[in-house]
Order: structure tokens, then sequence, then C-alpha cells
């Protein structure tokens, strides 16, 4: 970070400072908000557990040091400022004063330092690698947290959100096994609202936290999330008005028009900017013919990417040009360009002599379908289809999660669809899938396609301890040229989920990370 | 002297049949266990899936943690020891006692499915009956359609196709789930308010059940009717209802009584696909999420347990034989 960008951040942290604590004329407090939760979590500690309903339910229960807008840029979570030293080691955050547990104890820096770097490098894998940055953390005063960093972290002020640093309280969890406490079913953190009834099956209760420090928040008075397994209930629970907020995949993607048309409904795409859910088709680069940089060119060129958009996604989707979404940063639109060229695609096979046999067939590969649902499935099909035109076969392998954790873990597959969340920095959710030191057999979400390339190491390594933007912004578009050059996934859309909610409700979606964030200043007008 | 000797013998076989149902037990407990871990996948890499990050300390630290690192036999006597002590361990992914989840998903399963078997057994025979006492009228035929439509009509759309009339465009009922949430009622307005939530679940799975008795039934009557001791019966001149009642329906009632108490093992395993649409707080699915979850304990949990009420079942059915059939009490031909 440069003096220019060190000084926009400390005004931007001044700047946010009432932004957090006064109230804008027009919001009254009160109201109860019904939304749903799918699949329902197994525990609400989202330090112990980073599933999407787990996060979408915990972050109103545990908050974290920043928040940050649909630009990404950091904004004021429990911490009220930030500074950081001109050498991009130190890390100084100054909390906000009166920040209490759901079991009425002070929350200080003390929390902090002990929930990040004793229990989340302990619990959290995302949160692990972080903190292993940090050569030191303390806690000179109540509300000061100061953190020292081996070496400079670019991404480093983008680790503190909900989901990826949530605050724990130490008196409850210090000397204890942190995934076995007791009190893990109280989930006791910060946050604006506060577990009052889990009924398994049925609905999780979340009500007012009163000794919440922002004056007047959270507005609303409670937050029912139900239970409701299929898709088709839950599409009718919208729509007629049983529940007010559906968000992810709560909602197929074939049922988002109709709500656009549903005149009390808000259907945005926002608030998902700092996941930037990024979707491609996975090639084991290890297996003939993958490991040919030209048949991944050729799958590239084979696949009509506007037309999946359209039909599979029913236009909740972009295309993808490259392995940075548009959304994160850094992302370059000037790189190489796949059109949908069937002849083109034809052209590379038999350029690296995959010809047709007397029937008209290439190569048979097996696909395995994610068992994501519906769209998935479509997807896979879609896909089949867009294979046949240049004589591939691809044969669709039906499984369930363990199942393709496993194939797809232990790299026993040719060719799938993946999908990875952004973290508003490529060197947080990015990298991990093409540097060559993450390819790790058994770990899922690592390189698992087999990509290796000294150059791409060298280029992200570089750019995620490089404190200049500018420099950075280089870097990143030369691994992006050279990324999109090679293929080594097919990248197919940036999805967009809907966040769909009742026009009553305001302020639903107010950061990046849209419906995991607190709710504090939701309500009901 | 003979009656003292069969009371004896039914002590012995009660013994036997004792002796027998704890090595069925303990069997089955081993084909559970080998069937479960002969599916593909990883409880941890599950977990670590459905959390979009990874790394190997996690896998290594919930494989520690479920004893997965340990070898199969090992973690096969492991758990064969804990089902004879009656413990059925700890759910992977909720991290508490299998025994207190089973508990606690049990009653609304039990209530949807067996006020659903009640009413199907009820209105199946009833109608069944009708039908197979007017064989070949136009009552047997409409019965006989009807019963075919439910036989064949996918218990979800029904379901759903319910939700559309009678919550959507009527609105008379609740579109799913158990009770309404966050209300204070007195208890008899909340067993009215689960009363109302109940109708369209119990309706939907009921339907299918229904139409199996229904059918059975009525080819039961029909066989029935034509045996030799009906004409009897006539020639004894017997009142048509006492004929129906005392002679017809005991005899016709017992394919039906089999089929029922196979079906019965099932009712506790709960109707995943209904608890599903109808968001449910059943068994079902708890048994369908720990199935994609690779939970284990709570898989075995379920089945061990399932098995144990489906060998009760059995039992029961053949006392129920000789309730309404005497001859195999005596083992008379």
């Amino acid at each position: 970070m440069n003096r220019r960008e060190f000084t926009q951040a400390m005004l931007a942290a001044g700047a946010a400072i009432p932004f957090g604590i006064t109230r804008a004329a027009g919001q009254t407090r009160g109201g109860t908000l019904n939304t749903i939760i799918q699949p329902e979590p197994p525990l609400l500690v989202t330090a112990f557990n980073q599933q999407q309903p787990t996060l979408t339910l915990g972050g109103k229960i545990y908050e974290s040091l920043l928040k940050y807008g649909d630009d990404l840029k950091p904004m004021p979570g429990m911490a009220q400022s930030w500074e950081i030293s001109p050498d991009g080691l130190t890390y100084t955050f100054k909390l906000f004063p009166n920040i209490t547990f759901h079991d009425g104890k002070p929350m200080t820096s003390e929390d902090v330092v002990f929930s990040c770097m004793k229990v989340l490098t302990e619990t959290h894998p995302r949160a692990r690698q972080n903190f292993a940055r940090v050569a030191s953390a303390e806690a000179p005063d109540p509300l000061t947290v100061v953190f020292k960093l081996k070496q400079p972290f670019a991404p480093f002020l983008g680790c503190f959100d909900c989901t990826s640093a949530p605050i724990l309280p130490k008196h409850i969890y210090e000397g204890t096994d942190f995934r076995k406490n007791p009190l893990n079913d109280k989930a006791i953190g910060t946050g604006p609202f506060k577990l009052k009834e889990w009924v398994r099956g049925s609905h999780v209760h979340l009500v007012r936290h009163e000794g919440y420090y922002l004056k007047d928040q959270p507005y609303l008075d409670e937050i029912i999330y139900r239970i409701i397994p299929d898709s088709a209930s839950r599409a009718l629970a919208l729509e007629n008005g049983t529940v007010q907020l559906a968000q992810w995949t709560d909602v197929e993607f074939f049922d988002v028009q109709r709500f656009k048309a549903q005149k009390n409904l808000e259907v945005t795409t926002k608030g998902y900017e700092y996941f930037a859910p990024h979707q491609w088709l996975e090639m084991n680069n290890r297996i003939a013919p993958m490991n040919d940089k030209r048949f991944r060119q050729a799958v590239m060129h084979l696949i009509d990417r506007d037309a999946l958009a359209k039909r599979i996604y029913f236009g909740n989707a972009k295309v993808a040009t490259g392995p940075i979404s548009s959304k994160t940063k850094f992302y370059d639109g000037k790189v190489k360009r796949y059109d949908y060229s069937i002849d083109k695609a034809k052209a590379l096979l038999d350029e690296m002599g995959l010809k047709p046999d007397a029937n008209g067939k290439r190569a048979e590969i097996k696909y395995v379908v994610p068992p994501y649902g519906e769209s998935y499935q479509r997807a896979g099909e879609f896909f089949r289809q867009s294979f046949a035109r240049v004589g591939i076969d691809l044969v669709l392998v039906g499984t369930d999660m363990a199942g393709w954790a496993e194939k797809v873990g232990n790299w026993d597959y040719e060719m799938t669809q993946n999908l990875l969340y952004q973290l508003g920095d490529p060197a947080l959710g990015v990298s991990r899938t093409y540097v060559s030191s993450n390819i790790k057999k058994g770990i899922l979400f690592s390189n698992t396609e087999g990509y290796s390339n000294p150059e791409v190491d060298k280029l992200f390594d570089e750019a995620a301890v490089t404190l200049d933007e500018a420099k950075r912004q280089e870097l990143y578009s030369k691994v992006q040229a050279i990324l999109v050059e090679d293929v080594p996934v097919a990248w197919t859309l940036e999805l967009e989920y809907p966040i769909i909610y009742d026009k009553a409700f305001k302020n639903v979606v107010s950061t990046g990370i849209g419906s995991h964030e607190t709710f504090g200043s939701v309500y009901k007008s | 002297m003979i009656r003292l000797g069969s009371a004896a013998m039914i002590g012995l076989m009660t013994l036997s049949r004792i002796a027998q149902l704890i090595a069925v037990i303990l069997v089955i407990a081993t084909f559970n266990f080998v069937l479960v871990r002969a599916a593909p996948g990883d409880p941890a890499q599950v977990m670590a899936g459905q959390s979009g990050a990874s790394d190997p300390k996690l896998l290594e630290d919930l494989r520690k943690e479920y004893g997965l690192d340990k070898p199969y036999a090992v973690q096969l006597a492991s758990y064969l020891g804990r089902v004879i002590r009656l413990d059925l361990g700890y759910s992977y992914r909720q991290r508490r006692a299998v025994v207190d989840l089973i508990l606690e998903r049990l009653p609304a399963t039990l209530l949807l499915t067996v006020t659903a078997f009640c009413l199907a057994l009820l209105i199946g025979t009833t109608l069944g009956a009708l039908a197979g006492l007017a064989a070949g009228s136009v009552l047997d035929t409409v019965f006989t359609v009807l019963s075919l439509v439910l036989y064949a009509t996918p218990v979800f759309w029904l379901g759903l196709m319910l939700v559309l009339v009678f919550s959507v465009t009527l609105g008379w009922l609740p579109p799913f789930g158990y009770e309404t949430i966050n209300v204070k009622f007195s208890p008899l307005a909340h067993a009215l308010d689960i009363a109302k939530h109940m109708i369209m679940p119990v309706t939907s799975l009921a339907a299918i059940y229904l139409a199996i008795y229904a059918r059975l039934m009525r080819s039961s009557i029909i066989e029935v009717a034509q045996q030799d001791f009906i004409k009897t019966a006539r020639a004894k001149g017997l009142s048509g209802p006492s004929i129906v009642v005392g002679h017809m329906l005991r005899n016709a009632l017992v394919p039906v009584v089999t089929v029922a108490g196979m079906q019965a093992g099932a009712l506790v395993g709960g109707a995943v696909v209904i608890e599903t649409v109808f968001a449910w707080p059943g068994l079902g699915r708890l048994t369908f999420d720990a199935l994609l979850q690779r939970d284990y304990p709570v898989l075995l949990g379920i089945f061990l347990i399932l098995s144990i009420v489906v060998i009760v079942l059995n039992l029961l059915t053949d006392l129920i034989y000789k309730l309404i059939d005497p001859r195999m009490t005596t083992g008379a031909a």
C-alpha cells in the first residue's frame, strides 16, 4: 500500500465512523423477518463450520472487525478505525467501546487476539492460512489490537469479514476443546441477534441482542430462519409471504424470473461481490487428452457460454473471461477471448491429432455431475450436447456430495464442474486453484486439476506480497494473460445468485457480503 | 397336562425368539456397518466440501475425532461393543448424541405416519370390503378406478397439488411445517394448530397406503366369498351381516395384516418425500441428510432402531394373526 492509498484507507475509516452509529430518518424499530435456511446447518458457530447456511445464520450472531462494501473497500465492523504502517507489516485496529457478548460479558481486544490466533488457526482452514502470516498479535489496551506480519501480505485487510474471522468469547473457550465445548449450542457472539431457540428440522429463532453497541440497532425484533428442504415449497413460501427473504440457492434459477414480476418483491444480484462465485468446467490436466493445451482451448471454443448463461441459468450469470471475476479486484478483461466456434474447436483438435474415427467419434470422456441441484444437472446435459458437436462423447456420471468430494479431491475424475468464491482478492480466492504449491491430494478446492507453471507460481506469489496496487495490477494482468492462454480449467460463468426480499424491508443488502451480513441495520418500513 | 405343556412350549419358544433376536440384531448391526462403509465418500471430505475450503489439517483433525483413522476391524469392534451397551454414539456433523437426535425427530414422524397408516387401514379396508362385496357393480368400478389412480399418483406431486389448491388458491391450510412458529397457544389450540398442519401431509401419505389396502381387501373378500365355509354359513341360515362380519372379514383381513405388518416398519423410518415437501421435522429427513453427509453414527443408529422395530412388529403381526385366525394358535391345518 502506498502513501496515497494509506491516506485513503484512513479517510475511509474516519468517514465510516458516523455511518455505523447514527440513525437515518425513517428507520423504525420492531418487526419480524421470516426467511429460509437450507440445508439445515449442523451448528451455528462459524469458527467451526463454514458451510454457507452456517455463515448466513452465524453472520447475525458472530461479528468480525470489518465489513466490505460492494466495491470491496473495508468498512467498520467491530473496529471503528484501523491503521496500517507504511511498511505494510503492522495493522492496528481500534474497537468500538461497549461491545458485549450475548452472555453480557464485555468483548475486548483480548477476545480478538484469542479468536484469531488460538481458535481460528486451529479450526478454520481459510483463517489458518491468513493468520499463519502473523508474527505476533497483541492487545495493548482493551480497545486496541495490533497484528504484526512476518512479511507484507497485500490482502490482509480483506481477511476480517464475519465469515473469515468471527470473534468468539475467550472466557468461554480458553483452555477447552473448542469443537466440543458444551456452550457451542448456545452460540454466544457479539452480533446484533442472539439465539433464542433452535427446533431441529423446523426453525431457528433469533432475537435482538439488547446490549448491542450500535445505537438503536438492531432495528428488527427477531429473525426466524425456517428450514424448508424442498425448493418448490421454498418458492411457494416466498410467493405467499410466509417468508420475506430468500438468498443464495433458496430459489432455483428457473424460478427467479417469476419473482421479478411479483410487485411486493425486490430481486437483486447485489450482495455477492465479496464471494463472486466463479464457475468452470474442470479438466484433469494429468490425463490425455486434457493434458494438451490445445484440447483445453478447444473446450473454450466449443461451449456456447452465452447460451449456457441464458438457457441453464436464465440470465442469472455473466460469461467469465478468465480466472478472475469481473467483480474481484485486479480483474483484467483485456485478455484473449475464446468465441463460440465449433470450427475453431475442431481445427485445434485436428491439429493435436485427436481426429474422428469412422463413426465421427474423437474421444469419450467421463464427466462427474456435481450434486448441487437441478442447474448442475442441466449444465451437464448442455456440455454433453456441446461436446457431441465436435465428436466427443461426454458420459455423465451421477454421484452424491460425498462421492463427488472423494473423486475430485483424490483426482479420480476426468471432467467435472467446479465453483469457488473469490473472497475479494486474487491472493485469497483465486491463486489457490492454480499455484503448484497447492496441488494436494485428498484436499478439495486446492489445485485439483493439477496445473503447474513456475511462471504463474512466481507471479501469484509476488503479487500477494506486493503492496503497490498498480504493481499488483500489472502482475495479475500478466498472470491472467498466461492462464487464459493455458486454460488450466475452462471458465464458464460468473454466477449471480439472487437475493429476493419483500420491499417492506430496507437495507437488506448493504455490503458486498450480502445475506451473510449482520442485518443490524435492516428495518421494516 | 396338554395345556401346561403348550404353555411351557410357548415359554421356551419365547426365550429362543429373544436369543434369536439378539443374534439377528448383532448380525444386522455388522451388516449395516459394512454396507454404510461400502458407499464411496468420506465424512471429513464432505464437511470440507460444503465449507468451500479445506486443508490437510482439517481433514486429519476430523478423521481423528471421528476415529476414522483406525483400521476398519477396530472401528467395527468398537461399534459392536457400543451397540451391546446400547450406546449409539455421537453425530459427526451435529456433534450431539444420536439417541437425542432420533428421539427429537421420532414424535413428529410417528404422529404423521401412524395417523396416515391408521386412516389408510381403516378407510382402505372398508372401501375395499364394500367394493369386494359388490364386485362388478358401479360402486366397485368407481372404487377400483379411484384406488388405481391413487396408487399411481406420485406422492410429492399430490402433496404439491394439495398445497397449490388448499394453501395458495384457497388459503385454508398452512403450506408446510409442523406448527405455527412464534405464537403462544393454549394446549388445545396448539393441538388444533398441529392437526391443521397435518391434514395435507397425512392425506398425501395415506393416499398410497389406502389404495394398497383397498385393492388387497377387495380381492381378498372376493376370494373368501367363494370359499366353502361361507356357503356352509349361508346354508346354516346365518344373516348376511353376520356372515360378512363374523366369517368373511376376519378371514379376508389375514393378507392385509401381513402387508400392513411389513409396511409398519417403514412408518418409523418416516416418509422422506412427504417430510421434505412439507418441511416436516421427522426422522425421514434426518436419515436422508445423514446419508448425504455420510454421518455414519446417525445412519447406523437409525438403521439399528428400524431393524429392531421391524423385528418386534413381525412378532406382533404373528400375535395378531392368532387373534383374527384361531387356526394359527393350535397349528391345526
